[in-house]
């Protein structure tokens, strides 16, 4: 079954045959990435519904008698862990970075197609000891995401005999299964690579899913390592984070332990996360854009540079999210300084994409609109992130819906924007029909101002200093009436938008049978995914022969030829004209 | 390699390619002249090395609370280290000589290689029971249980190694020629080498603390 990947062999891959071998124990990377990403979204609808039962919480205090403060803080916990990690994480790197890393450099498979399948069943067994917790006796831990000790394993907590347990042990699941996904992607881009694939003809989205893969191989140890010393703590009853602790009057047997030891760890890991997320955004947002203006990607080589920039920055940033926590004076001003340094390469980014769109010949296409979309989330949610970089600003805003406002915006819209604007751009080649664009058009709409009036007012509310977390806000003075009036709007805006999501995943299953025919290359696209035989790409997906790469990725209106595009694997003609930037 | 790789990192791609790329294309050289499961087994050391030092800070930044009370590591310890050193030098000789084809002396130098891997495993054990006997529970000092934890994780990633020596072992009986054994050969040693070196350094804080 096993096969080299890397070259052309003379004898015929050998194709899996029964049903089960094709979609059930594939070896295909592009089954594994549907698989990964059918996984994903379906995790991803639970917390989906999970937030919106807190907004009910939020909106419409007390009315509801089936959320009670337990299982509040279960919803905010699950939610916050299933998107961040369950979803997102999967979504980007095991289901797109599996998509497109062999399409993208013109290889056959991953190198190591056995592992990869491996990896996708580990994910499952990870989802499936996630969502277990909610069937177990009180339900999953509610600790908030963070999982912070001493509560998270404190009688008091929900979920502190079992869910807490199935929480750590399914992050130990998951972190083996993204790790033997990431070996085989970096191997993959490293070895693999079609002819004339120098690296820097590589598309952006490759340079994003493998620095954001590297970032995770890197920082998903530090969650491993808290996972399972806090795992020992709660089972054996070591004292690795775990103080002297008197507990409803009895004295706990835990002694010395460090809680911060424990933030240090989960924000060593928890930082570069937020980049594990957005590096792929970054990169896919960048092929949207230049596909869909019909111009190169302005400054391509700044592009990968402050895409590795960002991802080795993400390591000295960690205790930004520990201002609070204590620490001392000159800590605090090294890590602010290194946060707002970040802001250079990230800005970068952002001049580059709007002048990739400057002159262009934009086609405003539904996939065109997310990414658009994306660079207005994307900038708010960042503009917002250096007011927290601050020490002195941050102490105020820490815990309020500031923050809440800033992370969805910078880390939840942003990449969902993005990945929807990824799911209409390669939906045609996955399936090989286009999916409705006038569905898609409002799919965009609804989401995007629906996402501004869910989380524009929560700025507002966390500067009135209106604290997360809480199930109900009680009579505090400093916040007046019209707050609730504004949770209560918030809690419309975030159900309307919730709901809308069904014109996606309608739009998803009817066009797989209904959609128009997309051909093989729907979007007049130069990179190499959009130039196989076949359209969806067969096992092994080039056919006889590998395609041989003789330009970069971005040969969109060159002067002096005619089609506004040349693929990657088309050699040089004479008319054309170099030196263009 | 790495030189390499920083000037491709300065190509301007927009460009046409300079002759060397032109070459490179026709002969298909781009990627590192290095089998796959190399750069895996490379990158994974990489992670492994993190998660390693991740809990040597976890372990030093525990010990300066007050709590903590040094351990009396078991004696048993040096015999452990010499014996995984050992392990370690019979599969450095398992790989010279599969690399010169010499069948008998790899078919002793792996088998022995591993063997030795598994007396470090159960010399391992034999002092957590030690300190168990002594009363140095987990649960009663954070020393105690980083001592279990340590040595346990260690010990986790010398059993996954055993996995990959089995099955090399297993094809070598089947009567595999040494060039078809001699990657996973020389992966195993690369992967020994680093488990001998994690152990060294583990050893150290723990009789230096």
């Amino acid at each position: 079954m096993a096969y080299v990947a890397i070259a052309d062999q003379d004898e015929p891959l050998h194709d899996p045959q029964s049903f089960i071998e094709k979609y059930i124990w594939s070896q295909d990377h592009k089954v594994i990435a549907i698989q990964y990403g059918i996984t994903a979204i379906g995790v991803g609808l639970v917390a989906l519904v999970l937030s919106g039962l807190m907004r009910l919480q939020l909106g419409f205090p007390d009315q509801f008698s089936f959320i009670d403060p337990s299982s509040y803080y279960q919803f905010i916990t699950m939610h916050g862990m299933i998107m961040v990690i369950y979803l997102l994480t999967a979504l980007f790197l095991g289901g797109f970075g599996n998509y497109l890393i062999p399409l993208m450099l013109g290889t056959r498979d991953m190198v190591f197609p056995y592992m990869n399948m491996l990896s996708f069943w580990a994910y499952f067994l990870s989802v499936i000891i996630l969502l277990a917790s909610f069937f177990v006796p009180a339900g999953p831990t509610g600790a908030g995401w963070t999982l912070y000790p001493p509560q998270a394993i404190l009688p008091g907590t929900p979920g502190v005999d079992w869910g807490i347990i199935l929480m750590l042990a399914s992050l130990a699941v998951f972190i083996v299964a993204f790790t033997m996904g990431g070996l085989n992607y970096i191997t993959t881009a490293l070895q693999a690579r079609c002819r004339g694939m120098t690296l820097m003809r590589m598309p952006l989205s490759v340079w994003g899913i493998i620095s954001a893969t590297v970032l995770g191989l890197l920082a998903f140890p530090a969650l491993l390592v808290s996972a399972i010393m806090m795992l020992l703590d709660k089972l054996i009853g070591t004292s690795f984070f775990m103080p002297a602790l008197i507990n409803l009057g009895e004295t706990l047997e835990y002694n010395g332990g460090s809680p911060v030891l424990f933030q240090h760890l989960f924000w060593f890991f928890g930082h570069p996360e937020v980049y594990i997320v957005a590096l792929p955004a970054f990169g896919i947002v960048s092929d949207l854009l230049s596909t869909h203006a019909r111009k190169n990607i302005f400054g391509y080589r700044m592009m990968v540079w402050a895409i590795v920039a960002i991802g080795g920055l993400s390591f000295v940033v960690w205790a930004h999210h520990m201002y609070v926590s204590g620490m001392h004076p000159y800590f605090g001003f090294f890590f602010a300084t290194t946060t707002l340094i970040i802001a250079v390469p990230t800005a970068i980014k952002v001049y580059n994409w709007v002048l990739t769109l400057w002159r262009g010949n934009i086609r405003l296409t539904t996939p065109m609109l997310f990414a658009i979309g994306f660079i207005f989330t994307f900038i708010n949610g960042g503009l917002t992130g250096l007011f927290l970089g601050n020490v002195t600003v941050d102490l105020p805003l820490s815990d309020t819906y500031f923050v809440v406002a800033h992370f969805h915006m910078v880390m939840g819209v942003s990449p969902i924007l993005v990945l929807f604007g990824a799911i209409y751009h390669w939906y045609p080649k996955m399936t090989g029909r286009l999916m409705d664009e006038t569905l898609g058009k409002w799919h965009f709409w609804i989401t995007f101002v629906g996402a501004y009036s869910v989380y524009y007012p929560m700025h507002y509310l966390g500067f009135l200093g209106l604290p997360r977390r809480y199930y109900a806000m009680g009579g505090a003075e400093f916040m007046p009436e019209s707050a609730q009036s504004l949770n209560a709007g918030i809690s419309v805006a975030a159900l309307t938008l919730g709901v809308a999501q069904l014109i996606f995943l309608y739009n998803a299953i009817v066009s797989l049978k209904k959609g128009k025919p997309a051909g093989h290359n729907p979007w007049e696209a130069t990179t190499l995914e959009w130039q196989t035989p076949d359209t969806p790409p067969h096992h092994g997906n080039w056919g006889d022969k590998l395609p041989v790469v003789h330009r970069w990725a971005y040969d969109y209106s060159v002067p002096g030829v005619e089609q506004d595009y040349i693929p990657q694997n088309v050699p040089r003609g004479e008319n054309e004209q170099s030196g263009q930037t | 390699m790495i030189g390499k790789f920083f000037k491709q990192l300065t190509d301007k791609p927009w460009l046409p390619p300079e002759q060397e790329v032109v070459a490179e294309i026709n002969t298909g050289a781009v990627a590192l002249a290095v089998p796959p499961a190399r750069v895996a087994l490379r990158l994974f050391l990489c992670v492994a090395f993190v998660l390693f030092s991740l809990f040597s800070v976890a372990y030093y930044v525990r010990m300066e609370l007050d709590d903590w009370r040094p351990l009396a590591e078991p004696g048993l310890l040096w015999l452990n280290t010499a014996v995984i050193l050992l392990s370690s030098v019979a599969l450095q000789i398992a790989r010279q000589a599969v690399q010169r084809g010499n069948t008998r002396t790899v078919s002793f130098t792996l088998t022995l290689g591993g063997l030795l891997t598994i007396a470090f495993l159960v010399g391992q054990y034999m002092t957590w029971g030690e300190l168990r006997g002594a009363g140095y529970f987990a649960a009663g000092n954070p020393a105690n249980a980083f001592y279990y934890l340590l040595t346990a994780v260690h010990g986790l990633h010398l059993l996954g190694g055993l996995v990959v020596w089995a099955r090399t072992v297993k094809r070598m009986w089947q009567g595999a020629e040494p060039y078809q054994i001699r990657l996973s050969i020389e992966l195993c040693t690369t992967y020994w080498h680093f488990l001998a070196l994690v152990w060294l350094g583990i050893f150290w804080i723990l009789i230096s603390t």
